[in-house]
């Protein structure tokens, strides 16, 4: 048989967007996106809540930089409570570091410096005590990194280290158990409270991680890629636990995937190479991206 | 046709050693072969002095200084050779020196490696290296040296009053070398080695979890201990066992500083039990060397020689066993 | 064009924007445990480093004030009289001799016996116990081996190692003391090349047997130049452990103040059957403990030892930062 032909990948192509007719999906909503180019991917969005949408962050012309080079340039993002906001875009495009600046988690880099204001309810978070703030502002890491202690300590972290005074621990059984129910944890390690933490399975113990974040009641929880170390199940769970979050807390969700941006993100902001592309519902940037680029990386033509 | 690959039989044939295989082979296994010798000879040794005292050797009574001297001068039929020892004020001074050295040390070397990670700005943390290696590298004899010359007789003018000195002149002559100085310059000698090490475990603790107590609005200070310190238990335990086992090896420096005889400070005497002089187990090798041509004495000496040896090994044992419960929460 | 064509135009400020935050939390905020948790910390380093200074310091400032240069040079000899007492010459030549031999004698065995662990290994039970042995001599306290070689030395075979009166060995001599110290480096050595050997990636050594070459021949050509840093840096901090080292020396070398050799006999084997004394073990004699009382002296010979120590650290620790760039061939 002879090898089959190869074919030349045209760089020279121009960008294009091809309307593909809907594909009727049946049952749950977990796109099965087999890399479809866009402007027809069907993934159903997220369901409507009634919840009104308050704005507790807002970022105002931030620019990041690492040293000399330029990670963020001037980005004007609202963060609203009621609603998620999914970040996408290519690696190395900067929605990671703008992340972690709203928890001001940059300055733990020595070259990190940052300009504009970010404000948390009007304040300006540089103005707030830090360790106030990121009680504030809590964030879940990529990597599921519960700590080497219980699942019940591993909880109550945050809850024990806050104040000079350390609660007892029942005062606080019902913050921690609160915080799992939330989590969705609670029914799994309701009896296995003080098992280590780091027994359990990963999608557990990415629910832990939002569970100890949870515990101390932040206003705003930040998420990066949380569910791309994670199994489909783990992941649709996640996913459910952000759009029941979304009505008390505002969600920030830092994807590469554009499936799951599309299943859960009531706005979606695009980053390229630092600057922000597009920001705007999540039909719109899915169906009717307005900006090329946009419509470039939805589609598939790079990532 | 048959493809399925041949059914592996047993283990993979290996390949025959080749002669420099042998000749180190037999190289290593003779080093060992020397060292089980020496560890043998050494407890082989050791025997008469433990079978003639039994496990009364380990127990106090009548004046160590008087027995050694006995032991000395024995006279020279074997039949008549004299191994009566009782030699706790040895072993107790072993176990206050370095207990205290231990005890106060480790809490430093904690908080000094602390500093050195974490809490310190950049270019003190720069200077600390340095100042570490310089306190490892100094020899035991500048240390003793030091010690003798410089702290002992500023201790003997500020610290002993007269009337103590001349109450207990008596029994037991105090100058500035006692239990005080020895515990503390043996403190400064093993807390450069728990630095090291416990400095290297606090940086190898992953950043992911210093990251997500951050995140979690822990500040530094309790970010460090809950999360850094609790994760270098092990390490922790280790810089200890090290520690405690140059401690029990350190012959010159105590020599020098011990205060030159053998007693058991009393803790009754409150603050002049620190003043008082102790004579810890290698220093007493050290003091008696110069008898070893008396035989008993040498077996004496040896059976010291062996006491010291097993506790080394006891003390590898304590390290590894404290380490298993340890490593329930952690990852590794 | 492609997608991916142009990035956007830089941003119009050339310089990164200003700092505007405290890159560290302050402690202010702190609650009042922590802030004193954090003050015994301060307390710690600056004890730590003030203790290190004064005893750098003062030993600089007594040397400086009691060395001179004639001492270097100069035969030690024994007078109650200080000015007359001579230099330390004869217990620097000892430190060097007792350092060499110990050298001499623990390079080869202990790269020996690196090789064959990591190399080799086989029967596995025979390397565990041959780790445990090295690890066992790594423990013992100097002065139980120093006992150990008393014996040893004196009444078995290798008695004609050791420094004898009218035919009765005393255990003591150059050799005897030098044999002993290369115990005392071994694990040293042993240590620092087994971390080399397995630093070197396995894909080096399969090229090499790839080519044709026996395991031996890799270890002679290939093995033994990547970790001459390795064994570079273990000699340096056995050097320093001997250099260091008194209870050894007090013990086995006979303590006489000039080197003496043996009566009779080859000059070089008669020189390593005598006795004498080293740095350490003068500074041990002039102290109050010994017989010397000559604290001047002692303080002139302890400061050339603690400049000698830590110029061999100071070494150690350049070969083994540097070991980085010689090695990048090996990535």
């Amino acid at each position: 048989m002879p090898p089959p032909p190869i074919r030349k990948i045209s760089l020279d192509a121009p960008p294009t967007v091809v309307h593909v007719p809907p594909i009727p999906l049946n049952g749950n909503g977990n796109g099965n996106g087999h890399g479809a180019p866009a402007g027809g991917l069907h993934t159903p969005g997220p369901p409507s809540s009634d919840a009104p949408v308050i704005e507790r962050m807002r970022c105002n012309a931030v620019t990041i930089a690492y040293g000399p080079k330029v990670a963020v340039n001037k980005v004007d993002l609202p963060i609203s409570q009621g609603e998620v906001l999914a970040m996408i875009g290519p690696s190395g495009c900067g929605k990671t570091t703008l992340l972690r600046s709203l928890n001001r988690l940059t300055e733990l880099t020595p070259s990190a410096s940052r300009g504009g204001v970010i404000s948390l309810d009007g304040q300006d978070i540089d103005l707030l005590e830090v360790t106030a703030l990121r009680k504030r502002v809590s964030m879940v890491f990529q990597q599921p990194n519960p700590f080497p202690m219980s699942v019940f300590d591993n909880v109550a972290y945050s809850l024990r280290e806050g104040g000079s005074k350390r609660p007892r621990k029942k005062e606080l059984m019902e913050p921690v158990e609160r915080a799992l129910t939330r989590a969705g944890l609670w029914h799994e390690v309701r009896d296995n409270l003080d098992h280590p933490a780091l027994r359990l399975s990963g999608g557990q113990q990415q629910r832990l991680c939002i569970a100890r974040s949870l515990a101390a009641q932040p206003e705003v929880l930040l998420m990066d890629e949380p569910c791309s170390a994670l199994d489909p199940i783990s992941t649709g769970k996640i996913e459910e636990l952000i759009l029941e979050l979304r009505e008390q807390i505002a969600v920030v969700i830092v994807t590469h995937n554009l499936q799951q941006a599309q299943r859960v993100a009531d706005r979606v902001a695009f980053m390229y190479l630092g600057e922000l592309v597009e920001y705007a519902s999540g039909e719109q940037i899915f169906n009717a991206p307005q900006a090329q680029r946009t419509r470039d990386y939805v589609g598939g033509a790079f990532g | 046709m048959n493809d399925a690959p041949p059914r592996a039989r047993g283990r993979t044939p290996r390949r025959p050693p080749e002669r420099a295989e042998l000749w180190l082979g037999a190289l290593a296994a003779t080093l060992l072969v020397l060292i089980l010798g020496m560890l043998f000879f050494v407890f082989k040794e050791a025997w008469p002095s433990f079978s003639h005292n039994g496990l009364a050797w380990f127990g106090s009574g009548g004046s160590t200084q008087q027995q050694l001297a006995a032991i000395y001068e024995s006279p020279s039929n074997p039949d008549d050779y004299v191994y009566h020892l009782r030699a706790w004020p040895l072993i107790y001074g072993t176990l206050l020196s370095t207990g205290l050295a231990v005890l106060f040390g480790l809490p430093f070397a904690l908080l000094c490696a602390l500093f050195m990670v974490e809490f310190a700005p950049p270019g003190v943390q720069r200077l600390m290296t340095p100042v570490v290696r310089f306190l490892a590298a100094v020899p035991s004899v500048v240390y003793g040296l030091i010690g003798i010359l410089v702290i002992a007789p500023w201790i003997d003018r500020n610290l002993v009053s007269a009337e103590f000195k001349l109450d207990v002149n008596a029994l037991v002559p105090i100058s500035g070398g006692g239990l005080l100085l020895a515990s503390f310059i043996l403190m400064v000698m093993i807390v450069p080695i728990m630095i090291a090490i416990i400095s290297d475990a606090l940086r190898a603790v992953p950043r992911a979890w210093i990251e997500g107590s951050a995140a979690l609005g822990v500040n530094r200070w309790r970010t460090m201990w809950k999360v850094a310190v609790r994760t270098a238990r092990p390490a922790i335990a280790a810089a200890v066992v090290l520690a405690t086992a140059r401690a029990l090896g350190e012959a010159i420096m105590l020599a020098m500083v011990s205060g030159s005889f053998i007693w058991s400070p009393n803790p009754l005497d409150g603050l002049n039990f620190f003043l008082e002089p102790i004579m810890p187990l290698a220093a007493t090798i050290v003091g008696q060397q110069e008898g070893f041509s008396a035989i008993p004495l040498g077996q004496t000496l040896y059976a010291i020689a062996a006491v010291l040896l097993v506790s080394s090994a006891l003390l590898s044992f304590a390290g590894w066993a404290v380490r298993q419960p340890l490593r329930r929460y952690a990852t590794r | 064009m492609s997608a991916l064509a142009t990035p956007p135009p830089q941003p119009g400020s050339a310089a990164p924007p200003p700092r505007r935050t405290r890159a560290r939390d302050s402690a202010t905020t702190w609650p009042l445990r922590d802030r004193i948790g954090l003050a015994f910390c301060w307390a710690a380093g600056i004890t730590l480093t003030v203790v290190a200074l004064t005893i750098l310091l003062y030993m600089c400032f007594k040397g400086i004030t009691q060395l001179r240069p004639s001492m270097l040079v100069t035969h030690p000899s024994g007078a109650v009289d200080q000015s007359r007492s001579g230099g330390f010459l004869d217990p620097i030549q000892g430190t060097l001799l007792l350092t060499a031999i110990g050298i001499a004698i623990a390079v080869p065995i202990g790269v020996s016996v690196a090789l064959w662990l990591v190399e080799y290994g086989r029967p596995a039970a025979l390397a565990r116990a041959v780790e445990s042995a090295v690890d066992v001599i790594a423990g013992a306290p100097s002065v139980v081996l120093a006992l150990f070689g008393l014996s040893f030395f004196s009444e078995t075979f290798f008695s004609f190692m050791s420094f004898r009166s009218e035919d009765t060995a005393f255990g003591r001599s150059f050799m005897v003391a030098g044999t002993v110290m290369s115990l005392i480096a071994l694990p040293l050595i042993v240590g620092a090349t087994r971390e080399a050997l397995l630093q070197v990636p396995n894909h080096v050594r399969e090229a090499s047997l790839a080519l044709g070459k026996t395991k031996a021949s890799t270890i002679r050509a290939v093995l033994l130049p990547a970790v001459r840093p390795g064994i570079a840096t273990g000699t340096a901090l056995g050097m320093g452990r001997i250099i260091g080292d008194t209870a050894i020396v007090v013990l086995l070398l006979g303590n006489t103040l000039t080197t003496q050799p043996r009566d009779g006999g080859i000059f070089g084997l008669s020189l390593l059957q005598g006795t004498g004394s080293t740095l350490t073990s003068y500074i041990y004699g002039n102290s109050p403990v010994g017989e010397g009382n000559a604290p001047q002296k002692a303080y002139a010979a302890a400061f050339v030892l603690l400049l000698i120590v830590v110029a061999l650290n100071a070494l150690a620790t350049r070969i083994a930062r540097g070991r980085r760039k010689d090695t990048a061939w090996i990535r």
